[in-house]
């Protein structure tokens, strides 16, 4: 009989995937990488047939399927193109505490935008369309993060 | 070219920490399905699964549901990603002429898992990933450039959360029917500007199954009424870092709008969709995606939402079941909207059904941000 | 009905166990641009591109939306399709029905892993059932083990007939510049390697490696006009068993013997170990390289050891089985079984360099995975 299930204690086993991972970083960013850890340099690449610039760069041309081998050091000036202020919490994800801010910055010689943290301001005074520049971390291990966040170009 | 049909349909009620397994809801799903379309689970030579390991804390995660979904010792395959693509797999198979009768799957056990943490694995890990950006603040990037580019306001979006949850109230299947105002969407909780809470959609535990088949075995297995044809469809992906994108601009979804207007037939989408299910994950995707399929002119989406063209009673129906806002089994979303356009194209909707209807759109999303669409036009 | 299919090019990596140069998208760019180059074509003439890895062995959710760039699929009709171990040949049976359906004309298929990235064995346990299986009987060498010493028990296989198998794929891999592992190996170096877990030794065992392929399928029309000797596409079948390791046959292999007996009937195949030029087949573990001969309706059950001292499957033999090496040589997972479905494609197509088994006109690739389940292609230089 199905009543049998009214009465049943329904019980919930935790779990949680434990797998380490290492994810091998690849000629293409881990050039990008060096050049931020080694000299706070942000450098992208460019595309021989179309000649559009990504930053970050890119192993083929999103548009041309090209290999990439023209790089090209951007000053680390840009635009806030879109953002947005997160007011909730996720201690494991986020590196810094809510609210912060997001943005997509376009680096000033680059065809892409980025995503980071945009800091050093009043999330509520944020906007689209501001001037901003790169701040590096003093300690730089070879990952975006070695860039603190983008701050408003006074 | 052959055609195929959808001849059966079945779901779970949504669930909020359903006592049920995945598993257990793909075999009441699929049974329904097979019941619905008056076949025996024999009738059936092939599966398409939709399932995702990271969603079900499982390797493999579509072995688990392989007994449930009736394919022991049956050819079955599963994609990754929205039930709209698996059933667009389906429809391959069947076409290529190696099967008659496909069960296509897909469930979803959101609560059982973190959506923060799962949607943060869809982004780069050696870029992205570690500035700790997930499905909601990414939507908050493409919201506000959205709002940006075309001089929108967030009230403007707050009114697709109130009319898809005012939908929900005719819908007993919907997980959140809700009379709502503006006004309660500007003031709840702000969680990624310009998203605040009636912006997102729940995360919701549901299954779901399509039977499709051939035209041939269609027509020998069941009535015209139960008959509903897949008339048309469509994918396509933009580019995979967000700012590759101009995330307000929706090339790719026209891509794959255009791919389905043209199988099936349709030249002027606006006048020969009769309604839509559209991906509202968030309130603002709405209007955003209507424009990429061509219903309206980019940017003009929210004015045509505040003229009532998307209400049920409007000019083109938009989430009349209560969309995405009032339920959102992620990986399933996309079958759940096909089964309520098939319910709809039958006539079956009950309280929320449609007058007159002939065609319908049903609209399905991979990725961040709506990086990858499929179309699909269905129709009488 | 449907179109005829054929596979116009084949590209891979060279695979290694760590390609610390290549990240995964690397990986993937490097076998796509190979088999562009392989068919003379380039990503503008890819309609529609398919694929497929597992996930928890990088940690990637959507891959098919990160793999963007690497696929070139910007822009383009893409998805993800994954089984587990048999990923490469569910990626190649999709690209397969992509042209078949008639929707698009020339696809790409793609599989790839880099296994390098995780701890293998940790991803693959999280597949067995959390609250019943997953603690006392999970990841991929204890089962293999189980179903040999049943078969040894059963029909008096010994573990030198497994070494045999062993030595002939390691060998093979000499003749193959994409191998992993390369490594002239005797039967008694089988014997005498560590054991793992009884009878299943390290030597008979696959590594696990880092790759990616790529194989280009095309309709009747496009194939003849693009590709001089198309490896045309006569079947591709699976089959599945049971959700619950407890509930699987384990002497022989049901799935690969439904699935075989399915594809050789839509093929036309009547005595596949006359038939077949040549096969490459998932044999994760040299043992599978035993019983499952008899699945494949080479021989009675039990017949397999008889065949394999006999030397039936060498280079040399009656039916080659893997020239290329195998997974015993080669296991980027969700790439290896497609692996087996483009060397079975060079086989016919006679791009198979210092492997080919000449004049191949007939091919049979198999993966396997999950829950002991089968996916199956039969290749012909014939139009089918």
């Amino acid at each position: 009989m199905p009543g049998w299930k009214d009465d049943v204690d329904v019980l919930v086993h935790e779990g949680k995937i434990s797998v380490p991972y290492s994810w091998t970083v690849g000629s293409t960013l881990s050039r990008f990488y060096c050049e931020l850890r080694d000299n706070a340099k942000i450098w992208a690449n460019r595309c021989p047939s179309c000649g559009k610039v990504f930053a970050p760069p890119k192993i083929k041309c999103i548009d041309c399927y090209e290999d990439l081998h023209d790089w090209v050091e951007l000053p680390g000036t840009g635009t806030v193109e879109t953002y947005t202020v997160v007011r909730y919490e996720e201690p494991v994800l986020h590196p810094r505490k809510a609210p912060f801010a997001y943005g997509i910055i376009k680096m000033d010689g680059a065809d892409t935008g980025m995503v980071h943290f945009i800091g050093d301001v009043d999330p509520e005074e944020v906007k689209a369309g501001m001037r901003v520049e790169a701040v590096f971390e003093d300690e730089r291990e070879g990952n975006i993060l070695d860039i603190k966040h983008f701050r408003p170009i006074t | 070219m052959e055609k195929v049909a959808i001849i059966g349909v079945g779901y779970t009620k949504y669930d909020r920490n359903s006592p049920l397994t995945f598993a257990e809801m793909v075999f009441e799903a699929t049974t329904k399905a097979i019941k619905d379309a008056g076949i025996s689970k024999d009738d059936v030579d092939n599966i398409v699964s939709a399932s995702s390991d990271f969603w079900d804390g499982r390797t493999i995660s579509s072995m688990a549901i392989s007994d449930a979904a009736n394919a022991y010792g049956k050819d079955i395959t599963t994609v990754e990603g929205d039930g709209t693509f698996a059933a667009l797999y389906g429809m391959m198979r069947i076409l290529s002429g190696s099967y008659g009768v496909t069960v296509v799957c897909a469930h979803h056990k959101g609560t059982e898992s973190s959506m923060n943490g799962i949607t943060n694995c869809a982004f780069d890990p050696l870029v992205e990933r570690k500035l700790g950006i997930d499905a909601i603040s990414s939507a908050a990037l493409q919201a506000r450039r959205y709002m940006d580019k075309y001089g929108l306001l967030e009230e403007q979006f707050a009114l697709v959360s109130v009319k898809n949850h005012g939908n929900a109230m005719r819908n007993p299947l919907a997980l959140l029917p809700m009379e709502i105002t503006v006004e309660d969407v500007m003031n709840s909780r702000k969680i990624a500007d310009p998203l605040k809470l009636l912006d997102c959609s729940p995360v919701t535990d549901g299954a779901c199954t399509l039977i499709l088949a051939a035209e041939r075995n269609a027509k020998k297995l069941t009535t015209n009424k139960k008959r509903v044809w897949m008339k048309g469809v469509g994918h396509c992906s933009d580019a995979f870092r967000l700012g590759d994108r101009d995330l307000a601009d929706t090339r790719a979804l026209a891509k794959a709008a255009k791919r389905a207007y043209a199988m099936a037939g349709i030249s002027d989408p606006g006048k020969e969709i009769d309604f839509a299910e559209v991906y509202d994950a968030f309130s603002y995707m709405e209007p955003l995606w209507l424009e990429g399929l061509g219903i309206c002119d980019d940017g003009m989406g929210c004015e045509y939402l505040e003229r009532g063209w998307f209400d049920a009673g409007g000019r083109l129906p938009v989430n009349v079941s209560g969309g995405r806002l009032s339920a959102n089994p992620v990986m399933s979303a996309g079958l759940y909207a096909m089964a309520e356009a098939v319910q709809q194209l039958r006539g079956e909707a009950k309280k929320h059904q449609l007058r007159g209807v002939e065609t319908a759109l049903v609209h399905g999303i991979n990725g961040m941000c709506g990086q990858s669409h499929c179309v699909w036009v269905l129709g009488k | 009905m449907g179109k005829r299919v054929g596979i116009i090019g084949v590209g891979q990596t060279h695979h290694a166990a760590k390609r610390l140069d290549a990240s995964g998208t690397e990986l993937i760019a490097e076998a796509v641009t190979r088999a562009l180059d392989d068919a003379q074509l380039t990503m503008a003439d890819i309609d529609a591109i398919v694929v497929g890895n597992m996930d928890h062995f990088e940690n990637i959710n959507y891959v098919d939306m990160w793999a963007i760039d690497g696929l070139g699929a910007c822009m383009k009709p893409v998805f993800k399709v994954t089984t587990g171990g048999t990923t490469g040949t569910t990626v190649g049976a999709c690209g397969y029905y992509h042209v078949a359906s008639g929707l698009f004309d020339v696809v790409l298929a793609v599989g790839w892993e880099k296994n390098s990235e995780s701890d293998t064995q940790a991803a693959i346990t999280t597949c067995a059932n959390p609250t019943l299986e997953r603690d006392p009987f999970a990841g991929a060498i204890g089962p293999l083990a189980t179903e040999y010493s049943m078969y040894m028990k059963a029909y008096g296989a010994t573990e030198e007939d497994s070494a045999m198998v062993a030595a002939r794929d390691r060998n093979n891999a000499l003749n193959n510049p994409y191998a992993h592992s390369r490594q002239a190996v005797t039967v008694e170096d089988v014997m005498n390697s560590p054991m793992l877990s009884y009878p299943v030794k390290f030597l008979d065992m696959c590594p696990r490696s880092d790759g990616s392929c790529a194989v280009i399928f095309a309709t009747e029309e496009k194939a003849k006009k693009l590709c001089d000797r198309p490896a045309w596409v006569h079947a591709s079948v699976v089959r599945h068993d049971y959700t619950h390791f407890g509930d699987l046959e384990w002497k022989f292999m049901p799935t690969l013997e439904r699935a075989s007996a399915a594809a050789y009937k839509l093929a036309g195949i009547s005595s596949p170990l006359k038939e077949f030029d040549v096969a490459e087949l998932y044999i994760p573990c040299s043992t599978c390289g035993v019983k499952w001969m008899d699945s494949l309706w080479f021989c009675e059950h039990g017949g397999a050891p008889k065949l394999i001292r006999k030397g039936i499957f060498e280079m040399d033999g009656q039916l080659p089985i893997n020239p290329s090496g195998g997974v015993i040589a080669t296991n980027p997972i969700g790439a290896t079984a497609l692996i087996r479905v483009g060397e079975a494609a060079w086989q016919i197509m006679g791009r198979a360099g210092d492997r080919q088994v000449k004049g191949a006109k007939k091919a049979l690739c198999t993966g396997f995975g999950g829950c002991s389940w089968t996916d199956l292609m039969i290749l012909g230089a014939d139009l089918p």
